[in-house]
């Protein structure tokens, strides 16, 4: 299968590959997200329940307190952050904080991230040249 | 976005790993926002200091940030009195904490003076024109407003990256056109002292994050313009504003009149002072202060509580310059009962959520208190927030009623 790239805009630099994770809604790390475990706790978040640790996250943007950009921070030196970010349109918050926790992140892809990924996808982001590329699409694994 | 060789070799980590990210922070607010090129800065003001906003999050980061600031910087206020913390019942626990944050500060160079006023201390001067990176948001509106510096509302991060390089992205409010009003508001009534805060609360409610233009009946001093931008950085998101006759730019640059005009009338700021009718509770501590009390307001409080006793909890916030440089009025005002305390805020302090109903003076605390303090907020001005702690009545000489 040939890959498939899509460019978008660096915001954090780096490269890491993982599994894919959509969360339709916005994510306000402070008080969303549990920083020991990595797990979503806001209630009637889509992502209500589910860890985000390790995954390629895929968000439209951040909300919330300024303060979540610690919290990036610390979920990183707790390991239980994301390996990499892709969102719709990156806000400060978002942006300061994975650069914080040297977490790659593309934002305003060529294509939109939710018609284009499903959970479970691999794929690699490429902050540093601002591009994602499909590594393993999740049906090929079920086969 | 453009960078001179030096800023390149900084962005591909040549001046170690602490600038590297800074940079990197500078430059993805940059493209986010749409900035040309980095800007030299007179100083940055750092927000990101109470440990009970940041928390272990924040002071991880902190401590493990290596290097010097490159110009003058200094701190928003802290979750307690650094040097008589206990006197707020402010737990040993958190006390280590907030002291760690300090330290982790000091270590880059940068001044752990606490305070939201810093433009009133000596050597951290501001003029018209300078571009800042500062984060507390009452000091960025005053800075912007009433003195005419320009800075963006900044996060911890990217001031304190802003101070580590010298520098920031030039976009936002550094640039002229972004400055211009968008808004005119008038106002119907007189206004004096704490109409300012009940003004501010209203109006930040109705402009949110545009730039307004004040047309008012009468000049205000630079403490109710203080009050004034406080109150509309916290009820909403105002970081600069106009006043007709009176702001710098506004005497300046002669601003033609926004298309959109709204009118604020006395009964939107009485409906502010009738908090204290409508609060379910008596209030149990009263607070001055927000932000830090100028040596007028500190010589007012003074006047006010002279040869009077408190019957309530109260705290009177100022920076510990000013409260250093001004021994009587700190004098007079411990006499009645009524504590004087330095580099932190009822907002940003942990003390205060032991409260379950605050009387304050301005308008910033009163929108932040409910959400920060988890307690009610009723307002008054100075003389009223005064009456209530001191049971309103005058005690006569010999101490009976």
């Amino acid at each position: 299968m040939v890959p498939i790239k899509l460019k978008g805009r660096t915001i954090s630099r780096g490269c890491a590959e993982g599994e894919v994770l959509l969360s339709r809604d916005p994510i306000s790390f402070l008080g969303s997200v549990d920083p020991k475990t990595g797990i979503v706790v806001e209630e009637k978040h889509s992502l209500a329940g589910k860890s985000i640790k390790g995954k390629v996250l895929v968000f439209p943007h951040g909300k919330g307190s300024t303060v979540g950009s610690y919290v990036m921070y610390q979920l990183k030196k707790n390991e239980a952050g994301p390996v990499a970010i892709i969102n719709l349109e990156t806000e400060p918050i978002v942006a300061v904080g994975a650069i914080l926790s040297e977490i790659p992140l593309v934002d305003m892809l060529e294509k939109n991230p939710y018609e284009y990924l499903n959970d479970g996808d691999i794929v690699r982001v490429n902050g540093s040249e601002g591009y994602i590329e499909f590594i393993k699409p999740e049906d090929s694994k079920k086969k | 976005m453009y960078l001179t060789k030096e800023e390149e070799q900084i962005l591909n980590g040549e001046a170690g790993e602490t600038l590297r990210k800074a940079i990197e922070i500078l430059v993805a607010l940059g493209d986010i926002y749409g900035a040309d090129r980095l800007i030299p800065i007179k100083s940055a003001q750092i927000a990101g200091v109470s440990y009970k906003t940041i928390g272990d999050a924040g002071l991880e980061w902190i401590s493990d940030l290596e290097g010097q600031v490159k110009v003058p910087a200094i701190l928003n206020p802290a979750g307690m009195d650094l040097e008589d913390w206990k006197r707020l019942r402010i737990s040993p626990e958190f006390a280590e904490k907030q002291k760690a944050i300090i330290q982790a500060y000091k270590k880059l160079g940068i001044r752990c003076e606490c305070t939201c006023t810093p433009y009133n201390l000596e050597g951290f001067s501001v003029g018209y024109g300078d571009h800042l990176a500062w984060s507390e948001s009452s000091a960025i509106s005053y800075a912007n407003s009433v003195i005419g510096a320009r800075t963006n509302r900044e996060g911890g991060p990217s001031a304190l990256s802003a101070a580590l390089l010298g520098k920031t992205a030039n976009y936002g409010l550094h640039l002229e056109e972004n400055r211009i009003p968008e808004v005119s508001v008038s106002v119907e009534c007189t206004l004096k002292d704490s109409d300012y805060g009940a003004l501010g609360y209203v109006a930040g409610k109705i402009i949110g994050s545009r730039v307004p233009i004040f047309r008012l009946k009468d000049t205000p001093e630079n403490d109710e313009l203080k009050a004034l931008g406080a109150a509309m950085a916290a009820s909403g998101a105002v970081a600069l504003y106009h006043v007709e006759g009176v702001t710098p730019e506004a005497c300046r640059l002669g601003f033609e009149e926004p298309e959109e005009k709204i009118i604020i009338e006395r009964s939107q700021l009485d409906e502010v002072y009738e908090s204290r009718e409508r609060a379910g509770k008596e209030p149990e501590l009263i607070t001055i202060g927000c932000p830090h009390c100028s040596a007028a307001e500190l010589k007012k409080a003074a006047e006010l509580l002279k040869g009077k006793t408190v019957s309530k909890e109260t705290w009177i916030f100022t920076s510990r310059e000013l409260a250093k440089r001004y021994p009587d009025y700190i004098r007079t005002i411990e006499e009645s009962g009524a504590k004087v305390v330095c580099d932190t805020c009822m907002v940003v302090s942990p003390a205060t959520n032991n409260y379950s109903c605050v009387m304050v003076n301005s308008g910033k605390a009163f929108a932040y208190v409910p959400g920060m303090c988890g307690a009610e907020s009723v307002y008054g001005n100075m003389e009223a927030c005064i009456e209530e702690a001191t049971g309103r009545k005058e005690k006569k000489a010999g101490g009976s009623y």
